[in-house]
């Protein structure tokens, strides 16, 4: 598994052509979340655009009419930046600058929250023995594949956290 | 105070996905706390499940709550 590094005033690591494309599949899956079809019920929507006055459904509605438009862009651009610095189908070398690592963190937790809500991560689950579980039902299955890429972003995000905050 | 004088408060809440450590670092970027204070409360939000982040005029905490909104924080407004 790869991880980020810093090198002088950059944050670099390099993907094998696996993790390319996972990374691309993700980032493309947050903004057809967020473009197509865009709805408040779906949990996960729910989850990125939290209401923020749960007592008071009118004063929501009124602050997602001045904020949500431009929260929507941000989130957008956001998954943007993984999609633009991803080399093409073949693995390669990322190299971000202090402003795309914020928003490849940014965009990391989006996916995320995303796949957590989906998986049903609760407090306290432990990957490891959600994934045996479900490694022992059916190696070949989506949930396999979808617990191993949860744990494989939260592992990358970490180290381009710890990359930017070690200098 | 007459309930309408009182301050708002911006709560963040606990939840299962974000990593202590960017929770940590997000307090730090977008409120310019120390790493002690912005610990202290990402703590106080994983063991008490929610925490006050910033408190004051209500436009205010809206704007800090949409901030937050844009790191992937779980974050409310309410009164005081």
């Amino acid at each position: 598994m790869s991880m980020f590094r810093r090198r002088g005033d950059r944050y670099v690591a390099t993907f094998a052509v696996d993790e390319v494309r996972v990374l691309r599949k993700v980032a493309s899956e947050v903004v057809g979340l967020l473009t197509d079809g865009f709805d408040h019920t779906d949990p996960v929507v729910g989850r990125l655009f939290p209401e923020v006055y749960p007592e008071d459904a009118a004063g929501t509605a009124e602050f997602r009419r001045y904020t949500e438009g431009d929260l929507k862009t941000a989130k957008i651009d956001q998954a943007g930046a993984i999609l633009a610095a991803l080399p093409d189908e073949a693995g390669g070398e990322v190299r971000l600058d202090a402003e795309a690592a914020e928003a490849w963190l940014r965009a990391l937790n989006d996916a995320r929250l995303a796949m957590g809500v989906r998986l049903e991560i609760k407090d306290g689950t432990d990957l490891g023995a959600e994934l045996d579980v479900a490694m022992a039902a059916d190696p070949s299955s989506s949930r396999v594949f979808q617990l191993s890429v949860y744990a494989y972003l939260g592992y990358l995000q970490e180290s381009l956290l710890n990359a930017l905050i070690a200098e | 105070m007459p309930a309408a004088d009182r301050p708002w408060v911006t709560i963040v809440w606990d939840d299962p996905v974000n990593l202590m450590s960017y929770v940590t670092w997000v307090f730090q970027k977008l409120f310019g706390y120390s790493r002690e204070k912005a610990e202290q409360l990402m703590l106080d939000v994983h063991h008490k499940g929610r925490a006050v982040v910033s408190s004051g005029a209500r436009e205010r905490m809206e704007h800090d709550a949409s901030q937050l909104h844009a790191y992937g924080l779980w974050a409310t407004v309410e009164r005081s």
